[in-house]
């Protein structure tokens, strides 16, 4: 009977794995396609996908495709944008969000309730309805740079970074973690005379690892991903991020080898980032749930 | 007592204000200029004043009407019809152009269906806003309730206790993190009718049975094949949610079920399914907000094509205000889909209320 009770038992726990597996195929194929394709000369990429060899790293493999897709497009300018404008913003973004969700918890001003009801209520505003308006409120402002005074953002790395420093989930976030700190560590300095800034800097930051992981991805998937912005006011190839550098791969005949090589290129950095953090990734996730 | 008051007053301050100053800059007045924008004829270049024109655009877009056709009759008053024996209408332009409608100059047949010797065309003054706001709401119709629940059930599958279960998760989880944009390319490939991927393999499993379908070139087919890769991009994302509202559930509710003796269905329905009220809510909200705002699909796969079958809303306000630098008609869309959302997100306060 026993024997019997095992067997039963084990057959179930195969099938669970074979449930689990098939679904993780459906997830891993097209990704698994699209790396060992972009090894492959492209007309036998696309002969490979009448059979699972389009899934496996056979015939003639080479990194053809990579050299083709640098001397397609300024690849390296790409990525170094995208690197340049979302570390930037990712940083301004952990400051001035950090800074703003202290001030909200930790100190009293007046007005303080009705902004932090303000910068709440704009979650409910998404990006792509406010997209229009703000590419022509970008085009008219000033910059003062270092050969003096000019107006229009457009074509330029600040009108990819500024506008997405500061917003209502980052802050968000910010609040709800300090909120659940100790009062008395802020007490305790503030009884020793250290300045708001000080306590800011050496008691709070300190203790915020978890949070400054959470928005830091939150944040750094938005930036890399981005499309819709920089395609709206990035004309010139010198500021073009590697979404919108993907243009260029799209040719009457499509060298569908050398696309894949550039998707590649610029996926697989990503997905081994979230390999080696995916619990904090999924984390981060979870706690854009708490929202709402 | 009190000076250390006012320096929390004005460190508050101080330490809010870039924050604030970014956000009133780059969200709420982008907001209200959108609103402004749409009540004038605002163009991103123009060498003429911008003029303020009312609900003009909102008029020009939403305008819409049923007419009626008669039949052609012959002069013996029967009805003419063609070689198939269906009943021949007038041209729709006896209407538009007639000096006896005026209201209905300059509009366009939608869609039409006939009644015996009566056809009633749908005309409208923008009819592709209307295939837009119509595509957009078949998409979030589909999508949100399709994908919340095949996330439930991941996050089901996800939580059971079973070694290695975590590298199934990081898997089903793993094409949140690849950009939208990259999956849409791909995914071109995999749809497409020459050497597509997925022919290829339908081919393959049913033995050369299969007709290859151009999914993204056939009008009945575009929108679903974007859905479906919609979903397949964003389920993990929301299985995430779904398991953090499952491990809110408390053991010992389930170990009572399990004393009970009820079945799993039972457990599901009575302890699961109860304690999932507010995640469910916040499921479905966040991937209706998702949903409506559906743009680089679009963009990358279909620009909108074929004959309009895969128009949205966000991808219309970034022709209209980007490509025509029409920024007053982009801006009217933008309001709209805003008050769409706006509508949602009162009716989730409204489900979500403490009672």
């Amino acid at each position: 009977m026993s024997v019997i009770g095992s067997d039963n038992r084990n057959l179930r726990l195969g099938v669970r794995y074979l449930v689990l597996i098939l679904i993780a195929l459906i997830f891993v194929l097209p990704l698994l396609f699209m790396v060992m394709s972009s090894f492959k000369p492209s007309d036998e990429l696309l002969r490979d996908t009448s059979s699972l060899r389009a899934f496996l790293p056979v015939g003639q493999l080479s990194l053809d495709n990579y050299t083709g897709a640098f001397e397609r497009a300024p690849v390296g300018l790409f990525v170094f944008n995208s690197i340049f404008v979302t570390g930037t913003t990712v940083l301004l973004s952990l400051v001035i969000c950090s800074l703003a969700g202290f001030s909200f918890v930790f100190l009293q001003w007046r007005g303080r309730d009705v902004m932090l009801s303000i910068i709440l209520a704009t979650f409910i505003v998404p990006f792509e309805t406010i997209a229009i308006p703000l590419l022509l409120e970008v085009s008219k402002l000033p910059w003062l740079g270092l050969d003096g005074l000019s107006w229009g953002w457009l074509d330029s790395y600040r009108v990819q970074i500024i506008p997405w420093i500061a917003d209502g989930l980052t802050i968000f976030l910010f609040v709800q973690y300090f909120k659940g700190l100790p009062g008395e560590l802020i007490e305790a300095a503030r009884v020793e005379g250290a300045s708001w800034f000080q306590i800011y800097r050496r008691v709070v930051i300190p203790l915020s690892g978890p949070v400054i992981a959470t928005a830091a991805i939150l944040k750094f998937l938005i930036m890399y991903n981005q499309y819709l912005w920089p395609l709206i006011v990035v004309q010139q190839e010198q500021y073009r991020p590697v979404m919108v550098g993907l243009q260029y791969f799209f040719q009457l005949n499509p060298a569908w080898g050398e696309i894949m090589a550039y998707l590649t290129l610029i996926t697989v950095p990503v997905l081994a980032f979230y390999l080696v953090l995916q619990k904090a990734f999924i984390a981060s996730i979870a706690s854009t749930g708490v929202k709402g | 007592m009190r000076s250390s008051l006012t320096s929390a007053n004005r460190a508050g301050w101080a330490f809010a204000l870039p924050g604030i100053v970014l956000i009133l800059a780059f969200i709420i007045t982008p907001f209200f200029l959108g609103v402004g924008f749409s009540l004038t004829n605002q163009r991103l270049i123009s060498p003429n004043a911008t003029r303020f024109v009312g609900l003009e655009n909102y008029r020009e877009m939403l305008n819409i009407a049923v007419v009626d056709l008669q039949a052609k009759t012959d002069s013996a008053g029967k009805t003419v019809t063609d070689a198939d024996g269906q009943a021949e209408f007038p041209r729709l332009r006896s209407i538009t152009r007639n000096p006896d409608t005026p209201q209905y100059h300059g509009m366009q047949e939608w869609f039409r269906w006939v009644s015996g010797d009566t056809a009633h065309v749908v005309i409208a003054s923008d009819v592709v806003f209307w295939k837009a706001l119509l595509n957009t709401c078949i998409f979030v119709l589909m999508v949100a309730p399709i994908q919340a629940a095949i996330a439930l059930g991941l996050a089901l599958l996800i939580n059971q206790k079973l070694r290695g279960i975590t590298i199934f998760r990081t898997i089903y989880f793993m094409p949140v993190v690849v950009s939208i944009v990259v999956v849409s390319l791909l995914w071109r490939f995999i749809y497409s009718g020459q050497n597509g991927l997925l022919n290829n393999m339908l081919s393959f499993l049913s033995f050369a049975h299969f007709q290859p379908v151009d999914w993204l070139g056939n009008p009945h087919t575009a929108l679903g094949a974007i859905i479906t890769m919609s979903i397949w991009q964003a389920v993990g994302f929301h299985m995430v949610i779904w398991l953090s509202g499952l491990q809110t559930i408390p053991p010992t509710l389930y170990e009572a079920a399990a004393i009970e003796g009820s079945s799993k269905w039972q457990t599901f329905r009575y302890v699961t399914w109860p304690g999932l009220r507010h995640t469910a809510v916040l499921v479905l909200i966040v991937i209706t907000m998702q949903a409506f705002a559906i743009f680089a699909q679009i963009d990358v796969m279909t620009k909108g094509g074929p004959l309009d079958s895969t128009q949205t809303l966000v991808f219309q306000a970034v022709q209209r205000g980007y490509g025509m630098q029409n920024i007053a008609g982009g801006s009217a869309i933008s309001v709209i889909l805003f008050l769409i959302v706006l509508v949602i997100s009162m009716i989730q306060r409204w489900l979500t209320r403490e009672r």
